[in-house]
């Protein structure tokens, strides 16, 4: 399943510098220890340009056959809303397993983002989510449907928004409302 | 001669029971008892979690997290906690460490054997529900003794735990270890060589390796089907990395990896044989220590007003990786917070594993990636545009009739 060598957190960084030159910034190899033992665990970040990101993706298969996709986050800030998909290669073999998040910044104007379900089918949900939370739109995506959100809602309301499509004007405090 | 026209019918199931963290809704399709597709529909019940975290200070988060899952009300703040100690850059003591693997493997036993309670209620064995149920009982006694509240265990606190567990206490601990070992041997006769349990989960509701790598699925449903994945091993947090353990998968026991309901309920009887062995290591090499970073909560709280910065948290609960981002922002309260339960990455997985089999099946397929089979609270069925409607009583009623036809 996973291939026999394993590249080193530095090794996979430095591919993606080499293929992405460029579109690839704000790299980070985050190293943590745990228990007596002092056993190493990495988690690799990395931001890059929307253009790219579709071949950053693909980019991950040459590590590892099938990397594990575990779920996208993301947030408003300012002008632009910054996705952050949470991947992991080399699973199975004990403490080999590296975190690899890759985050890609949407501005708000045009929040479109191409769907990554081609390759990962498993990653519907997480673009559904995306889509309905923070209002972006993910093309070519399988089923364009809301999972968590009921269709009563406005469709231009997105809760994790913090500017004026967020959901203030829905939220009413207990404490606010005169009895 | 009329000619016959065969089409199928829409049957959906759910969405709603309070029992069930993520209400979840199937349509089926099906031609007679036979199951043709399926579709899930999510999130009849979100609550807001996320939106409300992040209006709350970290420590006020991890209550809230508690509150995600009574099941897992130790893995969701504790691997917050594990992203926030990231970003503020906060040394766990190690003695703290191994109190958490030991309630973290507590809760595990505790998820297992509920769910086998459960998984033989779906195929009309309740007097093996009863008989888990009351070994789950000694483990949530062990649970009251240790943590001072039987489910939502409020032991979480970021840099360490809030109790400590003293050498005055390990009897206790032994002793509940020695009843699940005693009765171990039952269990292990009961879901593994009963002819009726083999009828049943043997072939049923298949998840082959390349569709549980494809849809991510995590936890004991992708072991079964022969994944060698878990979080534990594959990248250590608290103190796994100093014990002595390997991944659990059906082969271990039978040689063989199918897939189905039958290796799910192998992996996770392993899987709590596993957490005993676990808690002994933990109290044999408990080092010494203390239990929390920073005791003074008020200095905490300074401390991670100024944490700035983005993290993960990934831990093996005992359905699979649950995992959270958490990003601060200098701020009082936490910036933005993702939350990813193990039955998020599970529900995908549910449409082959569920695709060719029948009605009376759904129960125990839909059970066997243990989310709560609640949801089969309401179904109606559509027959010839005559709708009939089915509660989950008539649904659990006709899994136990197939049980009974397959005995006689």
């Amino acid at each position: 399943m996973t291939q026999e060598q394993k590249a080193t957190p530095e090794e996979v960084v430095q591919s993606f510098q080499d293929a992405f030159s460029q579109n690839i910034s704000e790299t980070r190899i985050e190293r943590h220890t745990t228990g007596v033992k002092k056993t190493e665990f990495v988690h690799i970040w990395m931001r890059v340009n929307r253009n790219v990101f579709k071949d950053a993706v693909k980019h991950l298969f040459q590590f590892d056959e099938y990397p594990h996709f575990a779920v996208s986050s993301g947030y408003d800030i300012e002008d632009s809303i910054d996705l952050i998909y949470h991947f992991s290669i080399y699973h199975g073999s004990r403490d080999k397993e590296l975190s690899i998040n890759i985050k890609v910044s949407l501005p708000k104007s045009d929040p479109t983002l191409e769907t990554i379900t081609d390759l990962i089918p498993g990653a519907l949900i997480s673009e559904q989510e995306k889509q309905e939370m923070l209002g972006v739109r993910i093309t070519n995506i399988p089923k364009d449907k809301r999972v968590f959100i009921n269709d009563d809602i406005p469709k231009d309301v997105y809760p994790w928004r913090r500017d004026e499509t967020g959901p203030q004007k829905y939220i009413k405090n207990l404490h606010e409302v005169k009895q | 001669m009329s000619q016959t026209i065969k089409t199928t019918f829409q049957l959906p199931i759910g969405p709603i029971h309070p029992a069930l963290k993520e209400p979840v809704a199937f349509e089926f399709e099906i031609d007679g008892e036979q199951i043709v597709d399926v579709s899930v529909a999510l999130g009849h019940v979100h609550r807001a979690i996320e939106w409300a975290g992040q209006r709350r200070n970290p420590i006020q988060v991890l209550y809230l997290a508690e509150r995600i899952c009574g099941i897992c009300s130790y893995c969701h703040p504790m691997a917050f906690a594990l992203a926030v100690e990231r970003i503020a850059d906060i040394e766990v003591p190690e003695h703290a460490q191994y109190l958490r693997v030991i309630h973290g493997e507590i809760e595990r036993m505790c998820s297992h054997i509920l769910w086998a309670g459960v998984a033989a209620h779906e195929i009309g064995f309740d007097s093996v529900l009863f008989l888990t149920w009351e070994l789950r009982e000694k483990l949530l006694d062990l649970t009251e003794y240790l943590t001072g509240n039987r489910v939502t265990k409020g032991i979480s606190m970021i840099g360490g735990v809030r109790r400590d567990i003293t050498p005055d206490m390990y009897p206790k601990i032994q002793e509940t270890l020695q009843v699940l070992k005693d009765h171990f041997e039952k269990l292990r006769r009961i879901f593994l060589e009963d002819k009726t349990f083999k009828m049943r989960s043997k072939g049923c509701g298949i998840l082959t390796k390349e569709n549980a790598l494809k849809l991510v699925a995590v936890g004991p449903t992708t072991r079964a089907s022969g994944v060698k994945k878990d979080v534990r091993l594959d990248q250590s947090y608290f103190a796994y990395g100093d014990l002595d353990f390997d991944y659990v998968t059906p082969d271990v026991l039978t040689g063989e990896v199918n897939g189905d309901v039958y290796d799910r309920i192998i992996v996770r009887l392993l899987e709590v044989k596993q957490s005993i062995s676990l808690i002994e290591q933990c109290l044999e090499k408990m080092p010494p220590g203390p239990i929390v970073s920073e005791p003074k909560m008020a200095k905490l709280l300074a401390k991670l007003k100024k944490a700035e910065g983005e993290a993960i948290g990934r831990m093996e609960a005992p359905r699979g990786e649950v995992f959270h981002y958490v990003k601060m922002n200098a701020n009082e309260h936490v910036y933005a917070w993702k939350v990813r339960a193990p039955t998020y990455s599970n529900i995908m997985p549910w449409v082959p594993m569920l695709k060719g089999q029948q009605i009376a099946d759904i129960p125990i397929v839909a059970a066997s990636t243990d989310p709560c089979m609640s949801c089969t609270n309401r179904v109606i069925v559509i027959e010839n545009n005559k709708t009939l409607t089915l509660g989950k009583e008539e649904l659990h009623q006709r899994s136990i009739q197939k049980t009974r036809r397959l005995q006689a």
